[in-house]
């Protein structure tokens, strides 16, 4: 399937399908990039650009498939032999479980500039017409009458990203202890009616089904809701702090060794360094890595105080903290602990 | 060792055979895979991670609502199976043919739908809201969708044996004096009792496993709407193929000792009636 438009239905398609590849005729190479949920779009631009200047380079004609899903399914389905040859996930943890396992070189994050991350992207609050609960920073979602969707931080990486921009806000206030924090973070799931499994998903929940009076979502997420749905049904609220995404991409050596594919798929990765691709990235509602490129979209993307995944200890820390078995996520839905 | 009844018909051998040769291939030998898996853990890792707080609530509420939906079925898949088998009317081979298309739906799209029906905002959702009741996203809508997806197998499984009941017995309890509740009591109920379990039995299993129509209505909070099929999919996520593991063999053996009890008590019944 292949989403040319994101309507309202075909939001509901990917939430309903989940994982899925988009079909390309058959070429003289193909490139399968196995990505999280929401860069559909966004890779369907950057493919058709990169597709035109490979073959001005190279002189070869290329097709390249998506697939999409949550994060860790993605992550699972390549560990399980999909073909990818190249990897675009949410978060750094995803593809390191792919090289502890040997589908890539452990050093693989050193290989790109910008921690192999050509794009970042943070966590904002999309509230609903005139913002009528009035919220306008993280405190407000725990009020009595607010109602909160995110997606569930166990398979959507979006969600890991939600559950560490509240967690930065909680441990940044003055007085913060190991406890209270993990109040903060009980009483907001306290406000979730439904857990969806992937930002796409939860996007759906909030904008099609009406539930809810805040999403917690991608920046680029939330633009995209206002794109689709109108402008005036949606506003963006920028909270006081967030946290920086590195969505990061890399190479599966496995796959390309075996495939005779290495030569453009690392080209296709060096492509989303171009300033031809980081403005396809902007306009996709990405925060571009390239400062020229960032200061033109200065405007669409406003600075904030943002925590990053080291004031974490790192990924993988941060996974076994938090939201492994019996983690702090576990721990916060368990009743008596 | 004697393994075969004399038969009337010959071939026992290749037959048993093929018999044995497909059950192996088909539904052994997968299950043996899934029951080897989860060991990796250790016999004490494997218990610890099924007697988690978080699985337990997601087995009872598996378990839980898979039964109530079955037992909601049974009063009402007899009725309509009744209603197929001993009556003519205008419509009923369309009637007929809605009965199966639970079964025929993909289940993502019977979820979508019944979410879609069911959301505070939507048509039946926007008319229970101001009464209180919340079906989408809390276990009442993991109810909803089980009675969805089980009532074909109680209809589907109670009509030959209606179809097979003598009239003449009804008949003949009229002649004798019998009321309409003592001959649906005593004659009727009695004779369709097995197959009303056996109806039970299936439509209960297929509501324990019940994923796809589930997943979109349900809500899946931890601890309060949280399916157990969604936490296997969460620990494959996680890459945890042990523990996924582990929870379906759990869930295996209870579906497997519950359809086991079943099977014996019907069969008890059959033979005392």
């Amino acid at each position: 399937m292949q989403y040319r438009t994101i309507s309202r239905r075909s939001l509901l398609a990917a939430a309903a399908t989940g994982p899925m590849v988009s079909a390309a005729s058959a070429a003289d190479t193909g490139l399968l990039n196995v990505s999280y949920d929401p860069t559909r779009e966004l890779y369907r631009d950057i493919n058709r650009a990169f597709i035109a200047a490979w073959q001005k380079k190279a002189g070869q004609r290329i097709t390249i498939n998506q697939s999409h899903g949550g994060s860790g399914a993605q992550a699972r389905a390549v560990l399980d032999g999909l073909q990818a040859d190249v990897v675009t996930l949410a978060l750094a943890a995803d593809i390191d479980a792919l090289a502890k396992r040997g589908l890539l070189a452990v050093d693989w994050q050193a290989k790109l500039p910008d921690n192999s991350a050509p794009t970042t992207s943070t966590i904002v609050l999309l509230v609903r017409k005139g913002n009528p609960k009035g919220i306008h920073d993280w405190p407000d979602l725990v009020r009595q009458d607010v109602s909160v969707i995110t997606p569930n931080p166990k398979t959507s990486g979006g969600a890991r990203w939600n559950f560490l921009a509240a967690l930065a806000w909680a441990r940044a206030q003055p007085n913060a202890t190991d406890g209270s924090v993990e109040e903060f973070m009980r009483l907001l799931f306290r406000h979730v009616p439904v857990l969806d499994t992937g930002a796409r998903g939860a996007t759906n929940s909030f904008v099609q089904r009406g539930i809810g009076d805040v999403l917690i979502a991608w920046e680029n997420e939330a633009w995209l809701a206002r794109k689709e749905i109108g402008a005036d049904e949606f506003s963006i609220v920028y909270p006081s702090m967030s946290i920086l995404a590195e969505p990061p991409v890399a190479v599966v050596d496995s796959v390309v060794d075996r495939k005779g594919t290495r030569a453009v798929a690392e080209a296709y990765l060096q492509f989303l360094y171009t300033k031809e691709a980081q403005e396809i990235v902007a306009k996709n509602y990405y925060r571009p890595r390239d400062p020229t490129v960032a200061t033109q979209y200065a405007e669409r993307y406003p600075a904030m105080k943002l925590a990053t995944i080291q004031d974490f200890g790192g990924w993988s820390t941060a996974q076994a903290t938090y939201f492994s078995d019996g983690g702090m996520f576990d721990r916060i839905f368990t009743p008596g602990r | 060792m004697r393994i075969a009844q004399q038969s009337a018909l010959p071939g026992f051998a290749p037959t048993f055979a093929v018999t044995l040769l497909w059950l192996s291939l088909i539904v052994l030998i997968p299950l043996a895979a899934l029951a080897l898996r989860p060991w990796e853990l250790g016999i004490l890792g494997v218990w610890q991670s099924v007697t988690e707080p978080r699985v337990l609530a997601a087995l009872r509420l598996s378990f839980g609502t898979a039964a109530f939906a079955a037992a909601v079925n049974v009063p009402f898949g007899l009725l309509i199976a009744w209603v197929m088998v001993r009556y003519r009317f205008y419509g009923r081979s369309l009637a007929d043919s809605l009965i199966d298309m639970p079964l025929a739906l993909p289940t993502a799209v019977a979820g979508i739908s019944l979410t879609a029906l069911f959301a505070p905002k939507d048509w039946i959702g926007a008319l229970l809201t101001p009464l209180g009741i919340k079906v989408a996203y809390t276990p009442l809508g993991i109810l909803v969708a089980l009675i969805f997806v089980g009532l074909p197998f109680v209809v589907r499984t109670l009509e030959p044996i209606i179809m097979d009941l003598p009239l003449e017995a009804e008949e003949v309890a009229a002649t004798l004096g019998a009321t309409r509740a003592q001959i649906i009591l005593r004659i009727v109920l009695p004779a369709l009792l097995p197959a009303l379990l056996a109806g039970f039995g299936a439509a209960l299993a297929r509501g324990v496993g019940e994923y796809g129509s589930v997943i979109f209505i349900a809500g899946n909070m931890p601890m309060i709407s949280e399916i157990a099929p969604l936490l296997i999919v969460i620990r494959l996520e996680q890459l945890d193929y042990a523990g996924a593991a582990a929870l379906g063999l759990v869930m295996l053996l209870a579906s497997f000792i519950i359809l086991l009890l079943l099977n014996l008590l019907q069969r008890r019944m059959t033979v005392q009636a």
